[in-house]
């Protein structure tokens, strides 16, 4: 018996009375295309996709400007020269400078822990009308000196002569004076995360085949929702700036002409013998940005503004990382699911983020595990499985990318627009996290 | 005199610095009158005889000005040139007495220091600046047809050698805080908050006998360290005949640039001239004798017309009623991106108020972003605007393909091509996004009201003219048709003038007043082509009366095809009168449709070349390419009366409000000669009865398009000026 077996009891207000929990309004969402790193937004740093961003997403929404209380916003890889991001977007837009902003992080599930938060903040009464989003930036990450670099180069800023300065850099060797580049590494494992993905592939047995698969059925689905216009409202074009000459008008990972046959092709990335993960059946490292507004369901009415929908229920969880890293969502699932008063069931959509197939695929069958239920998550019944129409619908973080900030706000605004489409009621969304953080929201239509 | 009766000065004494504030009471600026001369005088008596006092700082007590000149009008109200000379000459002998004055005097400057306020400065013994982006320094006389008359073109040269000189006065140009230090102009420039206290730390040290400035350097520690400016110093400015050389450079870049119109940057020349050969005394005399003259000069006149007129614009909310007010608008949508959309939104922008842009697709989105970012990159590269605040400016700039976001605009201003069906159509989708907004035409031809009447509210409707390009054209012409509600046209002009523009109320119509006055001067410059004139003679005609531009070059800026275009809705509206010269459509079809294609009246090839007359337009046209010689005089006199005479008949329809806003209008919307004051003071220094008389003698010989406007005829018979 592991130790994850310790009960939680979640009472939330839907269990215990009997009554919808308090829920807050999503009235407005939106994203950049996302844009594989190195491509397009290279210049461009997340605070500039962040602000490009939530200044279009300020001006589409019709609200006056006075009405936002708030900014909550993230970035995963930090920028060199901003350490607030928030705060430096609301000074890069249209916002007035009054309003109040926090940067937040939870990895890949950035953006959904700045909609929870701005939710909290909302049900608290303490605020109105707030901004939660992400975005990163892999084109402009840091790339650090080593450390015996970074000493000297702080010595020699201290230093009063030129003497002096020069003294600050004479233990160096050659070796010392080569940049460090961001690692993607659990640093109390050493895995990176496509490693610890390929361990997942292995110990749930997930095949090379069923991940192409998977990855294939992604970018079709992706594919087709651009095709018939579902992300036309919910995409800005960018007119890259300073110059304005490029135009990034649609995510460029997306591909029409994916085939099982090509994807199966692919050599494997994180075992060259035994592996099955490949840059086919993962999400790619991604440049973008995403946000929504969150709003009081009272302000809304008053406002007369028409919601997207409604956040309802959300729980995060977490795993051993040494165990299975991305297995978070199959943790923290059924918490939110339980918060929210509904089940699996209910979700007339499941979005589900995918950094690998194979992470997709082991959460899918956590999900469905009876085994996994008792064991993991000490509860008798497992939380069911998932009717494919309803995962993903319009193709996941493979196909579209996956900017780690920009990720949940994404992820919201597509699951709400969809929901709308199918006149669906629930829609359950999953994030899995480095350090084993999984993220779970529950969503309500607009006619829930 | 008793100094608690001071209407324009305060002193505070403490530890020995009197801090004298210049506080002009009830007015919003300083500026200097008679009587604040008078009373600076007595305040130099008490401080003369203030023991207690050691040094003297003289500040504003305005928040964010020094002092602004002297007042305008006190110049406009001198009768002859004796009384202005010697308004020059007591100016200058108070300035004499604070320059000897024997204790030290720090001027503390921020804000705008022109004018008769610097030459006060100067006068002073040291200076200092805010380094704050209000503060500005400068001598604009010339602007107003008059030059420096205290010392101002004694003093600039002294300070900041005869080269700058030159460049600042004759052109009236001002300078920031940093040129300001690097010429020489000021002594220090510090933070706004420390201005006061470094000013008196200053009086102190100068007061205790410490020398601030380094003394004059030897010629070769000044040639070691900068060899250029010393070596050109030496060679122009520090022997005779460089200085002539000089001199005769700078005059004659003046007439080269003025065309002989503008008399008061010769004069300033002059002055500057005569102190440099013959000393401080002959220089001031001369100034005040030249200053005298000016001041009584017809050109001086109408160029303070035109400020009083403009000045009194500033205060006008373009309705009957003054106590109307317009609503606060907090952001500005706007349809269409292109060279009118991107120059609306650079201006509404640069006022701080947020943009939005809707485009037709994703392409015309960015190429708007790209626009408006030029020209803000443009004022960054002259170094008018830095680099962050442009960043800041764009921030408010945000554009789509959609109407989203078009609910909340307070105003949104129509752009888009000039075509009524469309016209209506996006106002028919604003009303229903945004029932309580204003909605603003820039259509520069199409009736408002045809427009408006697809409106459910037509009281929010009305017209916003601008001029292109939008960032350089000072006017803004706001039509109202009678059903727009005051509130709504308050709400316009307030707007208009954040947006820096000058903004004249018209009344609805065909061409409004502008397009209107235009059309038939422009038609009359193509009679004069098909009778045979040539281009160049056209051109040069009305150049030579004051124009920047002559018509063949204008039509050719603005498009040929837009100009056939507006004569024919002008023909349509005004019939015979207004009737377009058909030849003008062969000009067009044979592909020729100004700069725009690189084909007009004027060949555009390389662009370093000098343009010249394209000879091959000639042959589309009667008599081909041999050209008939008309006398300039008959040019200039024929197209200014018919824009002069169309513009008494707006006024006499009561499409203009007033003759003043007729004056504002032409000259700073269609670049009538400044000098001349507008085409209603022109009509009133020719004298009506004299212009109406030239009417009837072309009436007699073309016939109706010089019938003279009824008001014209009524004016000549009472003999009443349009502006007294």
């Amino acid at each position: 018996m592991s130790h994850y077996r310790k009960h939680r009891h979640h009472h939330s207000r839907a269990l215990t009375d009997g009554s919808p929990p308090p829920r807050v309004a999503v009235v407005a969402g939106l994203r950049t295309p996302f844009i594989k790193s190195g491509g397009d937004f290279k210049d461009l740093s997340a605070v500039d996709l962040g602000a490009i961003l939530v200044n279009e997403l300020v001006a589409r929404s019709g609200l006056p400007l006075g009405e936002f209380d708030a900014l909550i916003f993230g970035q995963v890889v930090p920028s060199q020269l901003s350490s607030l991001i928030a705060r430096e977007v609301v000074l890069r837009t249209e916002l007035p400078r009054s309003v109040p902003a926090h940067t937040t992080s939870r990895a890949c599930a950035t953006s959904l822990q700045a909609a929870t938060e701005a939710a909290d903040q909302i049900l608290l009464g303490h605020a109105d009308t707030v901004v939660a989003g992400g975005a990163e930036s892999l084109s402009d990450a840091p790339i650090f000196a080593s450390h015996k670099l970074a000493q000297a180069l702080v010595n020699a800023s201290r230093a009063r002569s030129v003497p002096e300065k020069l003294k600050a850099f004479s233990g160096l060797s050659l070796k010392d004076a080569a940049p460090v580049p961001p690692a993607l590494k659990e640093p109390t494992t050493g895995l990176t995360m496509g490693e610890s993905a390929q361990k997942m592939a292995w110990e749930n047995g997930i095949t090379r085949e069923a991940q192409d698969r998977y990855a294939v059925d992604s970018q079709r689905k992706a594919a087709d929702a651009w095709a018939s216009g579902k992300f036309a409202e919910e995409v800005m074009a960018v007119d890259v700036p300073p110059r304005f000459a490029k135009i990034a008008a649609a995510d460029n990972n997306v591909r029409a002409d994916t085939t099982y046959a090509a994807l199966a092709s692919l050599r494997p990335v994180f075992d060259k013998r035994y592996g099955t993960i490949t840059a086919g059946n993962s999400s790619p490292l991604t440049d973008g940005a995403a946000a929504v507004i969150l709003m009081s369901e009272g302000r809304a009415r008053e406002l007369g503004v028409k919601p997207l929908g409604f956040l309802r229920a959300y729980a995060y969880a977490a795993t051993d990382p040494g165990d299975q890293l991305l297995q978070g969502p199959a943790y923290a699932a059924p918490i939110a699911l339980d918060r929210a008063g509904l089940t699996l069931g209910d979700m007339d959509i499941v979005e589900m983020h995918e950094a690998f197939a194979a992470q997709v695929l082991s959460n899918l069958q956590a999900f469905a595990s009876r085994k996994f239920a008792e064991e993991k998550l000490g509860r008798p019944e497992p939380l069911g499985e998932i009717d494919p129409s309803r995962l993903n619908p319009n193709g996941g973080s493979i196909p579209l990318g996956h900017p780690f900030g920009a990720t949940g706000a994404r992820m919201i605004t597509q699951a709400l627009r969809e929901l709308a489409r199918r006149r669906g009621r629930h829609a359950l969304l999953t994030v899995c996290a480095a350090g084993g953080l999984g993220a779970a929201v529950v969503l309500d239509g607009p006619e829930a | 005199m008793n100094a608690s009766t001071w209407k324009n000065f305060r002193i505070e004494t403490q530890d020995g610095i009197a801090t004298v504030w210049v506080d002009v009471a009830g007015e919003p600026v300083n500026t200097i009158s008679r009587e604040s001369g008078t009373e600076f005088q007595a305040v130099l008596d008490l401080l003369e005889k203030d023991a207690a006092v050691k040094a003297i700082v003289l500040a504003s007590g305005k928040k964010d000005g020094f002092v602004a000149g002297a007042k305008i009008e006190m110049l406009r109200d001198v009768e002859s040139a004796d009384e202005a000379e010697r308004l020059s000459l007591d100016a200058q002998a108070g300035f004499d007495r604070l320059e000897k004055f024997a204790k030290p005097v720090v001027a503390a400057i921020h804000g705008a220091c022109l004018g008769g306020g610097l030459e006060w400065a100067m006068a002073c013994h040291y200076r200092v600046v805010s380094n704050d982006r209000k503060t500005q320094l400068g001598l604009p006389e010339v602007q107003l047809g008059v030059i420096p008359g205290a010392g101002g073109t004694q003093r600039m040269p002294r300070l900041v050698g005869i080269a700058t000189a030159l460049d600042l006065i004759l052109a009236g140009k001002t300078v920031k805080p940093k040129k300001a230090l690097a010429i020489g102009l000021v002594d220090e420039s510090v933070p706004p908050a420390m201005l006061l206290e470094v000013a008196r730390a200053r009086a102190r040290s100068l007061a205790d006998g410490e020398r601030l400035r380094p003394a004059p350097a030897g010629m070769v520690d000044r040639l070691k360290k900068d060899p250029q400016a010393t070596l050109q110093k030496l060679a122009l400015e520090e022997n005779f005949l460089g200085r002539e050389v000089l001199f005769r450079q700078a005059r004659k870049q003046l007439l080269a640039k003025t065309r002989g119109h503008y008399p008061a940057p010769v004069a300033a020349l002059e002055a500057i001239q005569a102190g440099i050969e013959k000393g401080i005394e002959a220089g001031l005399q001369a100034e005040a004798r030249l200053f005298g003259e000016l001041a009584i000069s017809p050109v001086a006149r109408e160029l303070m017309g035109i400020f009083f007129a403009t000045t009194a614009l500033k205060k006008d909310n373009g309705t009957s009623d003054p106590s109307v007010k317009g609503r606060k608008v907090e952001s500005v949508g706007i349809l269409g991106g292109g060279l009118m959309g991107s120059g609306i939104a650079y201006v509404t922008t640069n006022a701080g108020i947020p943009v939005r842009i809707r485009e037709k697709d994703d392409a015309a989105v960015a190429r708007a972003f790209a626009s408006v970012a030029g020209i803000y990159d443009g004022r960054v590269k002259k170094r008018s605007m830095d680099r962050l605040e442009k960043l800041a400016r764009m921030r408010l700039l945000t554009a789509g393909t959609g109407w989203e976001g078009m609910e909340r605009v307070d105003v949104l201003v129509e752009a888009v091509f000039e075509d009524l069906k469309l016209k209506q159509e996006m106002l028919r989708t604003f009303e229903t996004l945004n029932p309580k907004g204003i909605f603003a035409t820039n259509t520069s031809s199409i009736p408002v009201g045809d427009i408006a009447s697809a409106s459910a509210h037509p009281e929010t409707v009305l017209g916003m003219h601008y001029f292109s390009p939008v960032n350089k054209m000072p006017l803004l012409e706001v039509i109202v048709t009678p059903r727009t509600a005051d509130e709504v046209t308050a709400t316009a002009v307030a707007l208009g003038k954040k947006q820096g523009k000058t903004v004249i109320v018209v009344g609805d119509g065909p061409g409004f007043y502008t397009s209107r006055v235009l059309a038939p001067y422009m038609n009359e410059a193509v009679m004069l082509l098909l009778e045979g004139a040539s281009v160049e003679d056209i051109d040069a005609a009305l150049v030579g009366f004051g124009f920047p531009v002559g018509p063949m070059t204008l039509l050719d800026e603005v498009g040929i095809d837009v100009g056939a275009k507006v004569a024919k809705v002008m023909h349509g509206a005004f019939g015979e009168r207004m009737s377009v010269p058909e030849v003008m459509g062969k000009v067009i079809e044979s592909g020729r449709l100004g700069r725009k294609n690189g084909k007009g009246f004027y060949t555009y090839g390389d662009p370093k070349q000098k343009k010249v007359v394209d000879v091959t337009v000639y042959d589309a046209l009667p008599g081909g390419r041999r050209r008939k010689k008309i006398d300039r005089e008959e040019i200039v006199e024929r197209c200014v009366l018919q824009m002069a005479n169309e513009a008494v008949l707006t006024l006499g329809e009561k499409v203009l409000r007033s003759a003043r806003d007729g004056d504002v209008g032409a000259v700073f919307g269609l670049g009538f000669p400044p000098f001349r004051g507008g085409p209603f003071r022109w009509i009133d220094a020719e004298g009506s009865g004299r212009v109406l008389e030239r009417m009837r003698r072309l009436e007699g010989r073309f016939g109706l398009r010089f019938r003279p406007a009824p008001l014209l005829v009524e004016q000549a018979a009472s003999g009443r000026p349009f502006q007294g």
